[in-house]
Protein backbone atom coordinates (compact mmCIF):
# COMPACT_ATOMS: atom_id res chain seq x y z
CA UNK A 1 0.00 0.00 0.00
CA UNK A 2 0.77 3.65 -0.35
CA UNK A 3 0.08 4.62 2.96
CA UNK A 4 1.51 2.38 5.79
CA UNK A 5 1.15 3.05 9.71
CA UNK A 6 3.11 4.48 12.22
CA UNK A 7 3.65 3.21 15.04
CA UNK A 8 0.77 5.03 17.29
CA UNK A 9 -1.17 4.77 14.14
CA UNK A 10 -0.96 7.61 11.67
CA UNK A 11 -1.10 7.11 8.05
CA UNK A 12 2.51 7.74 6.80
CA UNK A 13 3.60 7.99 3.05
CA UNK A 14 5.31 5.19 1.61
CA UNK A 15 7.70 7.18 -1.20
CA UNK A 16 8.07 5.42 -4.58
CA UNK A 17 10.74 6.19 -7.02
CA UNK A 18 8.79 8.88 -7.94
CA UNK A 19 7.92 10.66 -5.15
CA UNK A 20 11.58 9.66 -3.32
CA UNK A 21 13.13 12.72 -4.78
CA UNK A 22 10.40 14.97 -2.87
CA UNK A 23 10.67 13.44 0.41
CA UNK A 24 14.54 12.99 0.20
CA UNK A 25 14.77 16.91 -0.01
CA UNK A 26 12.55 17.12 2.52
CA UNK A 27 14.00 15.06 5.00
CA UNK A 28 16.68 17.86 4.76
CA UNK A 29 14.42 20.67 5.58
CA UNK A 30 14.11 21.78 1.37
CA UNK A 31 11.05 22.26 -0.63
CA UNK A 32 11.55 20.41 -3.62
CA UNK A 33 9.07 20.14 -6.67
CA UNK A 34 8.95 19.60 -10.30
CA UNK A 35 9.92 22.25 -12.90
CA UNK A 36 8.80 22.20 -16.96
CA UNK A 37 10.84 24.17 -18.74
CA UNK A 38 7.80 25.29 -20.26
CA UNK A 39 4.85 25.30 -18.26
CA UNK A 40 6.64 25.74 -14.61
CA UNK A 41 6.19 24.02 -11.71
CA UNK A 42 3.91 21.55 -10.89
CA UNK A 43 2.89 19.28 -7.62
CA UNK A 44 2.66 16.63 -6.60
CA UNK A 45 5.12 14.71 -8.13
CA UNK A 46 4.84 13.05 -11.31
CA UNK A 47 6.36 10.98 -14.14
CA UNK A 48 5.26 13.47 -16.70
CA UNK A 49 4.26 17.32 -16.55
CA UNK A 50 0.20 17.61 -16.53
CA UNK A 51 0.36 20.60 -18.57
CA UNK A 52 2.07 19.30 -21.85
CA UNK A 53 2.64 15.43 -20.76
CA UNK A 54 6.22 16.45 -21.35
CA UNK A 55 8.89 14.35 -19.56
CA UNK A 56 12.50 17.22 -19.45
CA UNK A 57 11.38 18.66 -15.81
CA UNK A 58 14.15 18.81 -13.49
CA UNK A 59 13.70 19.20 -9.57
CA UNK A 60 14.15 22.40 -8.19
CA UNK A 61 14.04 23.72 -4.74
CA UNK A 62 11.51 26.51 -3.82
CA UNK A 63 11.51 29.42 -1.67
CA UNK A 64 8.61 27.24 0.81
CA UNK A 65 6.92 30.34 1.19
CA UNK A 66 2.90 30.27 -0.19
CA UNK A 67 -0.44 31.28 1.37
CA UNK A 68 -3.17 29.89 3.02
CA UNK A 69 -5.90 29.63 -0.32
CA UNK A 70 -8.58 27.35 1.86
CA UNK A 71 -8.41 25.84 5.17
CA UNK A 72 -11.01 23.48 7.61
CA UNK A 73 -10.31 22.57 11.44
CA UNK A 74 -11.25 18.65 12.01
CA UNK A 75 -13.31 18.65 14.80
CA UNK A 76 -14.29 15.33 15.12
CA UNK A 77 -11.12 13.50 13.70
CA UNK A 78 -12.67 12.18 10.01
CA UNK A 79 -9.64 9.79 10.34
CA UNK A 80 -10.32 8.08 13.19
CA UNK A 81 -6.53 7.16 13.28
CA UNK A 82 -5.84 10.85 13.70
CA UNK A 83 -8.80 11.43 16.18
CA UNK A 84 -5.27 12.06 18.77
CA UNK A 85 -4.86 15.15 17.46
CA UNK A 86 -8.13 16.98 17.20
CA UNK A 87 -8.82 20.08 16.71
CA UNK A 88 -5.87 20.73 13.62
CA UNK A 89 -6.23 22.82 11.04
CA UNK A 90 -5.91 20.96 6.98
CA UNK A 91 -5.01 23.41 4.56
CA UNK A 92 -4.74 24.37 1.16
CA UNK A 93 -1.60 25.92 0.51
CA UNK A 94 -0.74 28.31 -2.50
CA UNK A 95 3.15 28.15 -3.04
CA UNK A 96 4.58 31.44 -4.06
CA UNK A 97 6.17 29.50 -7.30
CA UNK A 98 2.38 28.39 -7.92
CA UNK A 99 1.36 25.47 -7.45
CA UNK A 100 -0.78 24.18 -4.54
CA UNK A 101 -0.65 21.40 -1.63
CA UNK A 102 -2.51 20.03 0.96
CA UNK A 103 -0.84 20.61 4.65
CA UNK A 104 -1.41 20.69 7.77
CA UNK A 105 -0.90 24.07 9.25
CA UNK A 106 1.12 23.97 12.46
CA UNK A 107 2.32 26.08 15.33
CA UNK A 108 -0.62 28.32 15.32
CA UNK A 109 -3.97 29.45 16.79
CA UNK A 110 -6.49 27.55 15.24
CA UNK A 111 -9.02 31.00 15.78
CA UNK A 112 -6.30 32.92 13.74
CA UNK A 113 -6.80 31.36 10.19
CA UNK A 114 -7.37 33.51 7.65
CA UNK A 115 -7.60 33.36 3.78
CA UNK A 116 -4.82 34.86 2.33
CA UNK A 117 -2.35 34.69 5.19
CA UNK A 118 0.99 34.11 4.79
CA UNK A 119 2.89 31.00 5.16
CA UNK A 120 6.66 29.08 5.67
CA UNK A 121 7.11 25.33 5.02
CA UNK A 122 7.90 23.29 8.25
CA UNK A 123 9.12 20.16 8.06
CA UNK A 124 7.99 17.17 10.96
CA UNK A 125 9.98 13.98 11.21
CA UNK A 126 7.98 10.77 11.84
CA UNK A 127 9.74 7.79 11.90
CA UNK A 128 11.43 7.12 9.13
CA UNK A 129 9.79 9.91 6.94
CA UNK A 130 9.58 13.71 6.82
CA UNK A 131 5.82 15.76 5.71
CA UNK A 132 5.74 19.00 4.62
CA UNK A 133 3.78 21.04 7.09
CA UNK A 134 3.07 24.84 7.03
CA UNK A 135 3.07 27.38 9.84
CA UNK A 136 2.04 31.13 9.56
CA UNK A 137 4.98 33.53 8.58
CA UNK A 138 5.84 36.72 10.52
CA UNK A 139 5.93 38.91 8.00
CA UNK B 1 -35.77 21.25 -28.13
CA UNK B 2 -33.46 18.58 -26.37
CA UNK B 3 -32.81 15.13 -26.83
CA UNK B 4 -36.24 12.74 -27.15
CA UNK B 5 -34.54 9.78 -27.25
CA UNK B 6 -34.77 7.67 -24.30
CA UNK B 7 -37.37 7.89 -21.69
CA UNK B 8 -37.38 7.26 -17.84
CA UNK B 9 -40.62 5.16 -17.58
CA UNK B 10 -40.45 3.87 -14.15
CA UNK B 11 -38.76 3.34 -10.46
CA UNK B 12 -38.24 1.85 -7.19
CA UNK B 13 -36.95 3.18 -4.22
CA UNK B 14 -36.27 1.59 -0.79
CA UNK B 15 -36.81 4.04 2.29
CA UNK B 16 -33.58 4.89 3.95
CA UNK B 17 -32.57 2.91 7.07
CA UNK B 18 -29.93 4.05 9.79
CA UNK B 19 -29.93 0.54 10.77
CA UNK B 20 -30.35 -2.24 7.84
CA UNK B 21 -32.04 -4.79 9.30
CA UNK B 22 -32.79 -6.89 5.71
CA UNK B 23 -28.97 -7.79 5.33
CA UNK B 24 -28.75 -8.96 1.48
CA UNK B 25 -25.88 -9.27 -0.98
CA UNK B 26 -25.49 -6.32 -3.69
CA UNK B 27 -26.71 -8.58 -6.39
CA UNK B 28 -29.71 -9.98 -4.02
CA UNK B 29 -30.59 -6.51 -3.33
CA UNK B 30 -30.11 -5.32 -7.16
CA UNK B 31 -32.66 -7.93 -8.15
CA UNK B 32 -35.24 -7.00 -5.62
CA UNK B 33 -35.14 -3.46 -6.95
CA UNK B 34 -35.07 -4.77 -10.98
CA UNK B 35 -38.43 -6.92 -9.73
CA UNK B 36 -39.66 -3.68 -8.60
CA UNK B 37 -38.88 -1.08 -11.05
CA UNK B 38 -39.96 -3.09 -14.00
CA UNK B 39 -43.63 -3.69 -12.21
CA UNK B 40 -43.56 -0.19 -11.56
CA UNK B 41 -42.81 0.71 -15.15
CA UNK B 42 -45.09 -2.25 -16.48
CA UNK B 43 -41.99 -3.34 -18.82
CA UNK B 44 -41.12 -6.96 -19.52
CA UNK B 45 -37.69 -8.62 -17.77
CA UNK B 46 -36.90 -10.23 -20.88
CA UNK B 47 -37.04 -6.87 -22.20
CA UNK B 48 -33.89 -5.37 -20.47
CA UNK B 49 -31.25 -5.05 -22.96
CA UNK B 50 -28.66 -2.90 -20.74
CA UNK B 51 -27.43 -2.90 -17.66
CA UNK B 52 -25.83 -0.29 -15.67
CA UNK B 53 -24.48 -0.54 -12.13
CA UNK B 54 -22.31 0.59 -9.42
CA UNK B 55 -20.11 -1.90 -8.09
CA UNK B 56 -20.94 -5.24 -7.45
CA UNK B 57 -19.46 -5.97 -4.10
CA UNK B 58 -19.87 -10.07 -5.07
CA UNK B 59 -18.04 -9.17 -7.88
CA UNK B 60 -15.18 -6.72 -7.21
CA UNK B 61 -13.72 -7.41 -11.05
CA UNK B 62 -16.53 -8.24 -13.73
CA UNK B 63 -19.63 -6.84 -11.96
CA UNK B 64 -21.42 -5.85 -15.04
CA UNK B 65 -21.25 -9.40 -16.52
CA UNK B 66 -21.97 -10.87 -12.47
CA UNK B 67 -25.29 -8.77 -12.27
CA UNK B 68 -26.41 -9.86 -15.49
CA UNK B 69 -26.08 -13.67 -14.81
CA UNK B 70 -27.46 -13.59 -11.44
CA UNK B 71 -30.13 -11.29 -12.96
CA UNK B 72 -30.91 -13.31 -16.31
CA UNK B 73 -30.30 -10.40 -18.40
CA UNK B 74 -29.19 -10.48 -22.00
CA UNK B 75 -27.22 -7.31 -22.05
CA UNK B 76 -26.25 -5.55 -25.21
CA UNK B 77 -25.44 -2.90 -23.03
CA UNK B 78 -23.53 -2.63 -19.80
CA UNK B 79 -20.99 -1.02 -17.55
CA UNK B 80 -20.11 -0.33 -14.51
CA UNK B 81 -19.82 3.57 -13.55
CA UNK B 82 -17.27 5.04 -10.72
CA UNK B 83 -18.57 8.73 -10.39
CA UNK B 84 -18.94 8.57 -6.81
CA UNK B 85 -22.04 10.43 -5.86
CA UNK B 86 -22.45 11.29 -9.36
CA UNK B 87 -22.67 8.06 -10.67
CA UNK B 88 -26.33 7.68 -10.51
CA UNK B 89 -26.57 10.84 -13.23
CA UNK B 90 -23.52 9.65 -14.77
CA UNK B 91 -25.61 6.07 -15.21
CA UNK B 92 -28.69 7.85 -16.58
CA UNK B 93 -27.08 9.90 -19.25
CA UNK B 94 -25.26 6.69 -20.38
CA UNK B 95 -28.15 4.73 -20.62
CA UNK B 96 -29.83 6.92 -22.38
CA UNK B 97 -26.95 7.84 -24.96
CA UNK B 98 -26.24 4.40 -25.48
CA UNK B 99 -30.33 3.84 -26.31
CA UNK B 100 -29.72 6.60 -28.67
CA UNK B 101 -27.00 5.19 -30.70
CA UNK B 102 -28.93 2.25 -30.87
CA UNK B 103 -26.62 -0.04 -28.53
CA UNK B 104 -29.68 -1.50 -26.67
CA UNK B 105 -33.43 -0.27 -26.15
CA UNK B 106 -34.48 -0.77 -22.45
CA UNK B 107 -32.11 -0.39 -19.63
CA UNK B 108 -31.87 -0.92 -15.85
CA UNK B 109 -29.90 1.58 -13.80
CA UNK B 110 -29.48 0.11 -10.17
CA UNK B 111 -27.92 1.38 -7.04
CA UNK B 112 -27.40 -0.54 -3.88
CA UNK B 113 -25.93 0.35 -0.44
CA UNK B 114 -27.11 -2.38 1.73
CA UNK B 115 -24.94 -4.46 4.74
CA UNK B 116 -24.45 -8.23 3.54
CA UNK B 117 -25.49 -11.38 5.75
CA UNK B 118 -22.90 -11.84 8.27
CA UNK B 119 -20.30 -14.57 7.68
CA UNK B 120 -20.25 -16.54 10.76
CA UNK B 121 -23.69 -15.68 12.62
CA UNK B 122 -26.88 -15.79 9.31
CA UNK B 123 -30.10 -14.76 12.03
CA UNK B 124 -28.36 -11.93 13.42
CA UNK B 125 -28.51 -8.20 11.52
CA UNK B 126 -25.18 -7.30 10.49
CA UNK B 127 -24.94 -3.19 11.35
CA UNK B 128 -21.10 -2.90 10.06
CA UNK B 129 -20.47 -0.52 7.41
CA UNK B 130 -21.43 -0.83 3.42
CA UNK B 131 -18.06 -2.66 2.01
CA UNK B 132 -16.32 0.18 1.03
CA UNK B 133 -12.47 0.12 1.35
CA UNK B 134 -10.68 2.33 4.18
CA UNK B 135 -9.48 5.63 2.67
CA UNK B 136 -11.76 4.52 -0.21
CA UNK B 137 -8.62 2.83 -1.79
CA UNK B 138 -6.97 5.87 -1.81
CA UNK B 139 -3.98 4.83 0.08
CA UNK B 140 -3.18 2.45 -2.90
CA UNK B 141 0.26 1.72 -3.75
CA UNK B 142 0.78 4.86 -6.52
CA UNK B 143 -1.97 7.17 -5.44
CA UNK B 144 -0.72 10.43 -4.92
CA UNK B 145 -3.97 11.07 -2.27
CA UNK B 146 -1.83 7.88 -0.29
CA UNK B 147 1.49 9.81 -0.24
CA UNK B 148 -0.22 13.64 0.18
CA UNK B 149 -3.74 14.14 1.18
CA UNK B 150 -3.91 11.20 3.71
CA UNK B 151 -1.07 12.43 5.61
CA UNK B 152 -1.96 15.67 5.87
CA UNK B 153 -5.70 14.15 7.34
CA UNK B 154 -7.22 15.29 4.03
CA UNK B 155 -9.74 12.25 4.23
CA UNK B 156 -13.14 11.50 2.69
CA UNK B 157 -15.61 14.34 1.62
CA UNK B 158 -16.63 16.14 4.75
CA UNK B 159 -12.94 18.07 5.41
CA UNK B 160 -13.07 18.24 0.95
CA UNK B 161 -16.07 20.49 1.05
CA UNK B 162 -15.23 22.58 4.15
CA UNK B 163 -11.91 23.73 2.47
CA UNK B 164 -14.29 24.75 -0.94
CA UNK B 165 -16.58 26.83 1.74
CA UNK B 166 -14.02 28.32 3.71
CA UNK B 167 -12.85 30.08 0.20
CA UNK B 168 -16.55 31.14 -0.83
CA UNK B 169 -17.07 32.69 3.07
CA UNK B 170 -14.16 34.48 2.39
CA UNK B 171 -14.95 35.86 -1.08
CA UNK B 172 -18.42 36.48 -0.30
CA UNK B 173 -19.41 37.04 3.69
CA UNK B 174 -22.78 35.17 3.86
CA UNK B 175 -24.82 34.96 7.13
CA UNK B 176 -24.56 31.33 8.46
CA UNK B 177 -28.69 31.60 8.77
CA UNK B 178 -28.60 30.99 4.83
CA UNK B 179 -26.86 27.89 4.61
CA UNK B 180 -28.60 26.96 7.73
CA UNK B 181 -32.03 27.94 5.76
CA UNK B 182 -31.15 24.94 3.08
CA UNK B 183 -31.29 22.34 5.48
CA UNK B 184 -34.26 23.60 7.33
CA UNK B 185 -36.30 24.15 4.43
CA UNK B 186 -35.34 20.56 2.68
CA UNK B 187 -36.14 18.92 6.06
CA UNK B 188 -39.45 20.32 6.13
CA UNK B 189 -40.04 18.99 2.19
CA UNK B 190 -38.69 15.56 4.05
CA UNK B 191 -41.48 15.33 6.20
CA UNK B 192 -44.06 15.43 3.20
CA UNK B 193 -42.00 12.58 1.97
CA UNK B 194 -42.41 8.94 3.65
CA UNK B 195 -39.40 7.35 2.77
CA UNK B 196 -37.25 10.09 4.07
CA UNK B 197 -35.70 9.51 7.40
CA UNK B 198 -36.04 12.38 8.84
CA UNK B 199 -39.83 12.73 8.10
CA UNK B 200 -40.94 13.28 11.76
CA UNK B 201 -37.96 15.55 12.63
CA UNK B 202 -38.09 19.39 10.91
CA UNK B 203 -35.76 21.90 12.58
CA UNK B 204 -34.89 25.46 12.68
CA UNK B 205 -32.02 27.73 11.68
CA UNK B 206 -31.34 27.70 15.61
CA UNK B 207 -31.08 24.01 15.31
CA UNK B 208 -28.56 23.90 12.37
CA UNK B 209 -26.51 27.14 14.31
CA UNK B 210 -26.36 25.14 17.51
CA UNK B 211 -25.37 22.22 15.94
CA UNK B 212 -21.95 21.14 16.77
CA UNK B 213 -18.80 22.02 14.41
CA UNK B 214 -17.79 19.04 12.04
CA UNK B 215 -15.04 21.01 9.83
CA UNK B 216 -14.86 24.71 9.75
CA UNK B 217 -17.08 25.95 8.79
CA UNK B 218 -19.77 22.84 8.84
CA UNK B 219 -22.05 21.96 11.38
CA UNK B 220 -23.83 18.63 11.80
CA UNK B 221 -26.53 19.62 10.27
CA UNK B 222 -25.53 20.71 6.98
CA UNK B 223 -23.98 17.38 6.41
CA UNK B 224 -25.55 14.46 5.18
CA UNK B 225 -26.62 11.23 7.28
CA UNK B 226 -24.77 8.04 5.62
CA UNK B 227 -27.57 5.34 5.31
CA UNK B 228 -28.59 2.41 3.49
CA UNK B 229 -31.02 1.89 0.69
CA UNK B 230 -30.93 1.11 -2.74
CA UNK B 231 -33.10 2.46 -5.68
CA UNK B 232 -33.29 1.69 -9.82
CA UNK B 233 -35.02 3.60 -12.69
CA UNK B 234 -35.94 1.75 -16.15
CA UNK B 235 -34.90 3.81 -19.22
CA UNK B 236 -36.22 2.90 -22.40
CA UNK B 237 -36.43 4.03 -26.05
CA UNK B 238 -38.62 6.83 -26.58
CA UNK B 239 -41.39 5.42 -29.07
CA UNK B 240 -41.80 2.32 -26.28
CA UNK B 241 -42.06 4.93 -23.57
CA UNK B 242 -46.02 5.87 -24.01
CA UNK B 243 -46.85 2.30 -23.60
CA UNK B 244 -46.54 1.96 -19.76
CA UNK B 245 -48.34 3.67 -16.98
CA UNK B 246 -46.33 6.94 -16.26
CA UNK B 247 -45.59 9.92 -18.16
CA UNK B 248 -42.58 9.19 -20.10
CA UNK B 249 -39.56 11.38 -18.58
CA UNK B 250 -37.59 12.35 -21.43
CA UNK B 251 -33.19 12.54 -20.56
CA UNK B 252 -33.47 15.90 -22.67
CA UNK B 253 -30.07 17.55 -21.77
CA UNK B 254 -26.78 16.26 -20.03
CA UNK B 255 -23.32 17.37 -18.73
CA UNK B 256 -20.38 15.63 -17.31
CA UNK B 257 -17.25 17.09 -15.83
CA UNK B 258 -14.54 15.62 -14.10
CA UNK B 259 -10.92 17.23 -13.44
CA UNK B 260 -9.42 16.39 -10.39
CA UNK B 261 -10.17 13.50 -7.61
CA UNK B 262 -8.24 15.71 -4.50
CA UNK B 263 -9.53 19.47 -4.30
CA UNK B 264 -6.57 20.94 -3.93
CA UNK B 265 -5.76 20.43 -7.37
CA UNK B 266 -9.01 21.55 -8.96
CA UNK B 267 -7.95 23.94 -11.77
CA UNK B 268 -9.87 26.38 -9.64
CA UNK B 269 -11.47 26.10 -6.39
CA UNK B 270 -13.65 29.10 -6.67
CA UNK B 271 -15.84 27.70 -9.81
CA UNK B 272 -17.10 24.04 -9.27
CA UNK B 273 -17.16 21.53 -12.49
CA UNK B 274 -20.58 21.98 -11.54
CA UNK B 275 -20.68 24.95 -14.17
CA UNK B 276 -19.46 23.52 -17.77
CA UNK B 277 -21.40 20.00 -16.90
CA UNK B 278 -24.61 22.45 -16.23
CA UNK B 279 -24.20 24.86 -19.12
CA UNK B 280 -24.12 21.96 -21.25
CA UNK B 281 -27.24 20.44 -19.98
CA UNK B 282 -28.79 23.49 -20.61
CA UNK B 283 -27.73 23.78 -23.95
CA UNK B 284 -28.40 20.50 -25.03
CA UNK B 285 -31.98 20.47 -23.41
CA UNK B 286 -32.39 23.89 -25.14
CA UNK B 287 -34.02 24.71 -21.66
CA UNK B 288 -33.56 28.14 -19.58
CA UNK B 289 -33.03 28.45 -16.09
CA UNK B 290 -36.17 29.90 -15.51
CA UNK B 291 -38.44 26.65 -17.15
CA UNK B 292 -37.02 24.85 -14.37
CA UNK B 293 -40.16 24.10 -12.03
CA UNK B 294 -38.07 21.41 -9.74
CA UNK B 295 -34.35 21.83 -8.84
CA UNK B 296 -32.77 19.02 -7.62
CA UNK B 297 -29.12 19.77 -6.61
CA UNK B 298 -26.66 17.21 -4.75
CA UNK B 299 -26.70 18.25 -1.67
CA UNK B 300 -23.57 16.03 0.37
CA UNK B 301 -23.57 19.36 2.48
CA UNK B 302 -25.50 22.67 2.58
CA UNK B 303 -22.02 24.24 0.64
CA UNK B 304 -22.59 21.50 -1.47
CA UNK B 305 -26.25 23.20 -2.93
CA UNK B 306 -25.08 26.71 -2.52
CA UNK B 307 -22.54 26.15 -4.89
CA UNK B 308 -24.26 24.51 -7.45
CA UNK B 309 -26.95 26.97 -7.20
CA UNK B 310 -24.29 29.57 -8.27
CA UNK B 311 -22.34 27.57 -11.15
CA UNK B 312 -25.48 26.13 -12.63
CA UNK B 313 -26.35 29.61 -13.59
CA UNK B 314 -29.92 30.04 -10.91
CA UNK B 315 -27.98 33.15 -9.85
CA UNK B 316 -24.69 34.95 -10.42
CA UNK B 317 -21.63 33.95 -8.74
CA UNK B 318 -21.68 35.45 -4.78
CA UNK B 319 -24.96 36.23 -5.11
CA UNK B 320 -26.06 32.87 -3.79
CA UNK B 321 -26.32 34.01 -0.46
CA UNK B 322 -29.27 37.18 -1.69
CA UNK B 323 -30.29 34.13 -3.32
CA UNK B 324 -31.37 32.23 -0.66
CA UNK B 325 -32.68 35.04 1.22
CA UNK B 326 -35.18 35.57 -1.21
CA UNK B 327 -36.20 32.19 -1.96
CA UNK B 328 -38.48 29.61 -0.75
CA UNK B 329 -37.36 26.35 -1.01
CA UNK B 330 -40.36 24.06 -0.01
CA UNK B 331 -42.65 22.48 -2.21
CA UNK B 332 -44.59 25.51 -2.61
CA UNK B 333 -42.45 27.60 -2.47
CA UNK B 334 -41.27 29.87 -5.20
CA UNK B 335 -37.85 27.85 -5.98
CA UNK B 336 -38.74 23.94 -4.83
CA UNK B 337 -36.04 22.41 -4.02
CA UNK B 338 -34.71 18.98 -3.22
CA UNK B 339 -38.65 18.43 -2.75
CA UNK B 340 -38.19 15.06 -1.15
CA UNK B 341 -35.91 16.67 1.34
CA UNK B 342 -32.48 16.03 -0.57
CA UNK B 343 -30.28 13.68 0.84
CA UNK B 344 -29.97 15.75 3.90
CA UNK B 345 -33.45 15.32 4.64
CA UNK B 346 -34.24 11.66 3.32
CA UNK B 347 -31.01 10.46 4.31
CA UNK B 348 -28.00 9.23 2.32
CA UNK B 349 -28.15 5.65 1.42
CA UNK B 350 -24.52 5.52 -0.43
CA UNK B 351 -25.17 5.51 -4.36
CA UNK B 352 -28.83 5.26 -3.97
CA UNK B 353 -28.95 9.28 -2.56
CA UNK B 354 -27.61 10.41 -5.67
CA UNK B 355 -30.09 8.74 -7.14
CA UNK B 356 -33.15 10.46 -5.16
CA UNK B 357 -32.21 13.29 -7.06
CA UNK B 358 -33.02 11.41 -10.43
CA UNK B 359 -36.20 9.48 -8.70
CA UNK B 360 -37.59 12.58 -7.40
CA UNK B 361 -37.65 14.64 -10.40
CA UNK B 362 -39.15 12.06 -12.28
CA UNK B 363 -42.47 11.44 -9.40
CA UNK B 364 -42.39 14.99 -9.89
CA UNK B 365 -42.53 15.33 -13.55
CA UNK B 366 -45.44 12.20 -13.31
CA UNK B 367 -47.61 13.91 -10.65
CA UNK B 368 -46.49 11.23 -8.46
CA UNK B 369 -45.53 13.88 -5.85
CA UNK B 370 -47.95 13.00 -3.65
CA UNK B 371 -48.26 15.18 -0.26
CA UNK B 372 -45.39 17.45 -1.67
CA UNK B 373 -46.34 17.64 -5.25
CA UNK B 374 -44.83 20.55 -6.86
CA UNK B 375 -47.73 22.08 -9.51
CA UNK B 376 -47.26 22.04 -12.68
CA UNK B 377 -43.84 20.54 -13.15
CA UNK B 378 -42.70 19.81 -16.28
CA UNK B 379 -38.91 20.50 -16.50
CA UNK B 380 -36.59 19.26 -13.69
CA UNK B 381 -32.82 20.37 -12.92
CA UNK B 382 -30.69 17.44 -11.47
CA UNK B 383 -27.43 17.28 -10.92
CA UNK B 384 -24.90 14.62 -9.15
CA UNK B 385 -21.43 15.47 -7.29
CA UNK B 386 -18.81 12.67 -6.62
CA UNK B 387 -15.93 12.34 -4.05
CA UNK B 388 -14.29 15.25 -3.06
CA UNK B 389 -16.31 17.80 -4.98
CA UNK B 390 -15.17 16.21 -7.72
CA UNK B 391 -16.66 14.14 -10.44
CA UNK B 392 -20.04 16.50 -11.54
CA UNK B 393 -23.16 15.43 -13.81
CA UNK B 394 -26.06 17.60 -14.60
CA UNK B 395 -29.23 16.64 -16.13
CA UNK B 396 -32.04 17.85 -17.58
CA UNK B 397 -35.84 15.63 -17.15
CA UNK B 398 -38.72 16.65 -19.11
CA UNK B 399 -42.13 15.18 -19.01
CA UNK B 400 -43.49 14.07 -23.01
Amino acid sequence: MGTRMSTDGRPLPTPNPTTQPFFAAAGEGRLCIQRCPRDGFFFYPRARCPNCLGADWSWEDVSGRGSLHAFTVDRMGHDPALAGDVPFAIAVVELSEGPRMTARIIDCDLDDLRVGMPLEAAFETIEDVTLVRFRPHAS
Amino acid sequence: MGKRAAAIVGLAEWAPQRRWDRPMFSMEAAAELAALALADAQVEHGEVDGLVTGPVFESPMFGPSALAEYLGVRANFAEMVDLGGASPAGMIWRAAAAIEVGACETVLVVCTTVPPPPRSSPSGASRGPARLPAYLGGDAWGSPQGQFELPSGLVAATPSFALLASRYLARFPTAPELLAKISVHQRENATRNPKAIFRDEPISIDDVLASRMVADPLKLLEVVMPCFGGGAVIVTRADRASRGPHRPVFVSGHGERLTHKSITYAPDLDETPTRVASERAFAMAGVARSDVDVALPYDCYTITVLLTLEDAGFCGVGEGGRFLEEHDLRHDGDFPLNTHGGQLGMGQAGLAGGLSHITEGVLQIQGRGDGRQVRNCDVAYVNGTGGMMAEQVALILEGA
